[in-house]
């Protein structure tokens, strides 16, 4: 074991997957030389060689565009977007190619060892353009597994499955917590199950659930409830695309109520699929409505991110909002 | 590392731009307007054999698209796309390429994929969305793909193919495969961001393929001065710093020896190249369309009169190497072949509805098993309204 923030977990894991398979390909803007401009891929030109880790022309929808055809060759290309602000540019290239490849061609071709690295999420004070959640623009598109991961040791196994998996990945990491969130991480290769949502702490009350950065506010919030005496269960999905439907449903069955907490704006965002999936399955167990708390319908703020944030008083209050309807 | 002097030696006094018409590109000729071969022409390597395979293609393709325009009219498939006018083009440069050399084509190219091997079978499996259609009845008429065949299975968006075109090459390259990658595409696509990624991506990567422009005058109904302002597709390869060269489109052994050509120098020096074919779609966009509305007959003879089949066909009688007879029966042969397989395919089960969750992922994920399950449910109370359903249990 050692102790790892969340930067470096994922440039061991890229470092590990180049060790093991010629095949894996790191690049994007900066990525070569430079590391990266948060250093997530520091050292990897070094190591393995500028036709292994470069970098690439300022164009996102060239990156994903020459990743699908990388993957559809055989290689195993792990391109990051260096903001998931600016992936929109390769939305058609992810939505109409890389999720569409094998079911169009019926299984002749696919591109299922792409991975997609991209950092999301405020809290940087990045205003509009460096602090966007736009998981929910994806997770709408059949043919692709959308990851999102909550710590250093999260990171890196999901990671290395997300490399292995045999479906193209879009792989969301908190840039919140790149320097922020520390633990302790296995030196070795290690991979985290995709598709499967974990029970981060038990409680009866009600499930809290979340992904990414948010788990940490989310943790936050039962903290301050457990301390009212309301135990919650705190769950993260890990995996948004294909969702863990079970281990949620078992939780609320468990608990009778359910919040769900996500940067993202309210409107159209994952919780409303959520809320939706687990009001049918669960609707005889339910003691109060499922309650989302999100990012407010606007774009995301600069000098007023505080207010605008899905914070924990904001969860601390649904919370009791929940137990006591 | 950029360094303030490197323009010094290049540095003009005055303001004068550089016309945006500066670079005027020839274009590659060898066969004039009758089919002949023009004096001191350079000629691509070709024998009779190959000059037979290449024009047995164009017959199978002429006959093909007159066959299937007639079915799609007759309501026997819902939609089709037909290569008239581009054989000379499409072939010419499939026959340039090696098998191992894989192609991504825009939609219009299913000749090099013929000249690849494709059956009829397989073109009527496709066309019909049957049950044995490689592509499993996904996809709309004409979108084939075969990975046997090195060639790519289509897909409708425009330009998408040019980037993945660069990192199929690029991933050739560093696994050190004695092949390239062929992408064709449009001078309407050449307007989506794709193509400036795709060929800007190549040329600073090094990727060995070939980019080859299908300049027919039209995207459905826009012509090519409502596409671009320059002098074509070609000056922007060189504005990217990738080799380019123009060929006339219509001329099967100009667009041979650029495809020769180009391949040969993509593989030796790990580099992409441009090719701009210039040459005339003769038929519609699609049975969707009709060109009467946008152009004029006259236009359309004009081309028709340099033919790219007829001016192969003429040399290579030239070289004693095909006769009128000869090709009378070869249409025969084809006219049966393809309305036999027709057919047959139209008569084969659609695919088994499971197929319908399929491919989607690796394997079926849970939450598809359990759609297809109350889609199955669903069905069993009203069969008689999904009689295909039915047909495929």
């Amino acid at each position: 074991m050692a102790q790892m923030n969340l930067l470096h977990a994922i440039n061991n894991a890229l470092d590990l997957a180049m060790a093991d398979n010629d095949k894996v390909l790191c690049f994007g803007e900066d990525v070569g030389h430079f590391g990266g401009v948060f250093r997530s891929t520091s050292g990897l030109q070094d190591k393995y060689g500028k036709a292994r880790c470069f970098n690439t022309p300022l164009t996102e929808q060239g990156i994903i565009g020459f990743a699908n055809g990388l993957a559809a060759q055989g290689s195993v290309p792990i391109a990051e977007i260096q903001f998931a602000d600016y992936i929109f540019p390769a939305f058609d290239q992810i939505v109409n190619e890389t999720a569409k490849f094998r079911y169009r061609s019926g299984n002749e071709f696919n591109v299922g060892s792409l991975v997609i690295r991209t950092p999301y999420g405020g809290g940087i004070a990045g205003g509009l353009y460096h602090s966007q959640s736009p998981e929910a623009y994806f997770t709408g598109t059949p043919g692709i597994k959308v990851v999102v991961p909550r710590n250093p040791y999260q990171a890196k196994g999901l990671l290395l499955a997300s490399i292995k998996d045999d479906n193209p990945i879009v792989f969301f990491e908190p840039k919140r917590l790149y320097r922020a969130s520390i633990g302790e991480v296995p030196e070795e290769a290690y991979e985290i199950e995709l598709g499967k949502a974990e029970v981060v702490i038990s409680g009866s009350d009600v499930t809290l659930l979340g992904w990414g950065a948010q788990m940490e506010t989310i943790e936050k919030a039962s903290e301050m409830a457990k301390e009212i005496g309301i135990s919650c269960e705190v769950v993260d999905l890990r995996t948004l695309l294909p969702w863990d439907v079970d281990t949620v449903a078992k939780s609320v069955t468990k608990t009778g109520r359910l919040i769900i907490s996500h940067e993202a704006p309210l409107t159209g965002g994952f919780a409303g699929e959520i809320s939706a999936m687990i009001s049918e399955q669960c609707f005889l167990s339910l003691e109060s409505p499922i309650y989302r708390v999100c990012g407010l319908d606007t774009p995301y703020p600069l000098i007023q991110e505080k207010e605008y944030v899905a914070d924990h008083l904001k969860i601390f209050e649904a919370i009791k909002a929940s137990v006591n309807f | 590392m950029n360094n303030p002097q490197d323009n010094a030696g290049n540095s003009i006094h005055q303001a004068t731009f550089i016309s945006g018409h500066a670079l005027n590109v020839p274009t590659l000729r060898v066969l004039n307007e009758s089919g002949g071969v023009i004096d001191g022409a350079q000629m691509p390597r070709i024998d009779q054999e190959l000059a037979q395979r290449i024009y047995d293609t164009m017959v199978y393709i002429r006959v093909l698209d007159e066959r299937m325009v007639g079915a799609q009219r007759q309501g026997r498939v819902s939609f089709y796309m037909t290569c008239k006018g581009e054989e000379a083009s499409i072939i010419g440069s499939a026959a340039g390429l090696s098998d191992d050399d894989m192609i991504m084509a825009q939609y219009r190219e299913h000749g090099a994929l013929r000249y690849r091997g494709f059956s009829s079978e397989n073109f009527m499996n496709q066309l019909f969305s049957n049950g044995k259609d490689l592509g499993k009845g996904r996809q709309m008429p004409i979108h084939y793909g075969s990975s046997e065949l090195n060639y790519m299975t289509i897909s409708s968006p425009l330009a998408t193919q040019i980037p993945q075109a660069t990192g199929y090459a690029y991933g050739q390259k560093l696994a050190g495969n004695d092949a390239i990658t062929m992408c064709y595409f449009g001078e309407g696509a050449a307007s989506e961001g794709d193509f400036h990624a795709g060929l800007n991506m190549a040329a600073v990567l090094n990727a060995p393929a070939i980019f080859y422009c299908r300049n027919n005058g039209y995207a459905i109904s826009t012509s090519t001065d409502e596409q671009y302002a320059g002098d074509g597709i070609a000056p922007r390869g060189v504005g990217y710093g990738i080799e380019t060269i123009r060929v006339d489109g219509n001329d099967c052994l100009a667009v041979l020896l650029a495809t020769q050509t180009a391949r040969q120098y993509a593989l030796a020096e790990n580099k992409p190249v441009l090719i701009e074919a210039m040459s005339y779609r003769l038929g519609a966009h699609s049975t969707s369309d009709d060109p009467s509305g946008y152009r004029s007959k006259e236009e359309e003879e004009s081309w028709a009169k340099i033919d790219g089949v007829l001016r192969f066909k003429t040399w290579m009688e030239t070289q004693g190497w095909w006769s009128q007879e000869q090709d009378e029966a070869l249409f025969d042969k084809y006219r049966q072949e393809i309305l036999s397989a027709l057919k047959v395919a139209e008569k084969i089960a659609p695919p088994r509805l499971g197929e319908l969750v399929t491919d989607v992922y690796s394997d079926v994920p849970k939450h598809l098993q359990q759609q297809l399950g109350e889609l199955k449910l669903h069905i069993a109370k009203y069969p008689e309204h999904y009689p295909a359903a039915k047909e495929s249990h």
